[in-house]
């Protein structure tokens, strides 16, 4: 696969390029996390349409 | 902080649009079955949750519908009111399922941008497509396979063990993905194969009866309903990330400075 010729923020030291995506990743798993994953009663009631369509376990 | 801002800003228009595209499908095709589902979910005696426990006065009530629905083991009864809050069943139900699809949506790209940032970034929407593939065979195909799409009413295991056994099917399943693509070395692809093939020998976590009140073919058409709006879901999601990114990385040498 190709890959982009231009990458995001290219002048970060390589050191913080990787902070900076590790932390960008690791905001998107708490928020799939907490919407999806969570075993409070109010959050799961809230998105259990969406748990159930998202084949994420439930229940 | 310029890169995480970027990386951040791309996957929230990008989890925008394909959440809202997601939650329409939802509405037209998975929801429709869910609310189908729960009509047998209420005749065989309520909302069942694993994770609540069994109180036997309020299970007597449902006992006698229950009857023709084989109970699982494990799997406690609970009358609706000791689940908390819920949103009314209508507008308000649709409502929150938008607003988690939206919110989930930029989690998935949030984790579809910084990883595909290690890999040089999806520069156009044909690469977001293949991006959004793999996305789609690691967090929808690869658990679908040992953990299949659940209609409510349906047995299942240990909630905990089911969550466990699905992230780290994601996670083995995107490395060995990563590997087959980005590394060239035939013992790094057979690692690949085999963390790939690993979660399902190992094997999910399976309830000790499948008996259930849900109609197979109900069952059946959820799981490609669940399957096919997922696939559409990422490819949205890939293409929309490689459009926004590519138009903001433009000319520039870098995107950093092109409109951070």
């Amino acid at each position: 696969m190709n890959t982009a010729s231009v990458s995001l923020g290219a002048s970060a030291s390589s050191q913080s390029r990787l902070m900076q995506l590790a932390l960008a990743a690791f905001l998107g798993i708490f928020v799939m996390g907490f919407v999806g994953f969570s075993h409070i009663d109010a959050v799961h009631n809230a998105a259990h349409d969406y748990r159930h369509s998202m084949g994420f376990p439930c229940h | 902080m310029t890169l995480f801002r970027n990386v951040v800003f791309i996957a929230a228009i990008a989890g925008l649009v394909a959440g809202v595209a997601l939650a329409c499908m939802q509405a037209y095709a998975t929801v429709p079955l869910i609310l189908k589902a729960e009509v047998y979910e209420q005749a065989g005696g309520g909302h069942d949750h694993a994770a609540a426990p069994a109180t036997p006065a309020e299970n007597a009530a449902g006992m006698t519908a229950m009857s023709s629905a084989a109970p699982a083991p494990a799997e406690a009864m609970a009358p609706a009111e000791d689940e908390g809050w819920a949103p009314a069943d209508g507008f308000e139900r649709f409502g929150f399922s938008v607003v988690a699809n939206i919110v989930t949506g930029i989690g998935f790209a949030l984790v579809l941008v910084a990883v595909s940032e290690f890999a040089g970034g999806i520069g156009n929407w044909r690469q977001g497509l293949f991006w959004g593939l793999a996305g789609f065979a690691a967090f929808t195909l690869a658990p679908g396979l040992g953990l299949p799409p659940e209609l409510p009413a349906m047995p299942a295991a240990d909630l905990v063990q089911r969550q466990l056994w699905w992230w780290a099917t994601v996670v083995a399943t995107a490395a060995g993905l990563g590997l087959i693509v980005f590394r060239r070395s035939l013992p790094l692809v057979a690692l690949a194969v085999a963390l790939i093939v690993a979660p399902h020998i190992v094997g999910a976590p399976q309830p000790d009866s499948f008996e259930t009140a849900i109609p197979e073919g109900l069952h059946h058409q959820f799981v490609v309903a669940v399957t096919l709006t997922n696939l559409v879901f990422w490819l949205v999601l890939g293409a929309v990330v490689g459009v926004v990114r590519g138009r903001f990385t433009g000319t520039a040498t870098s995107l950093r400075d092109s409109f951070a």
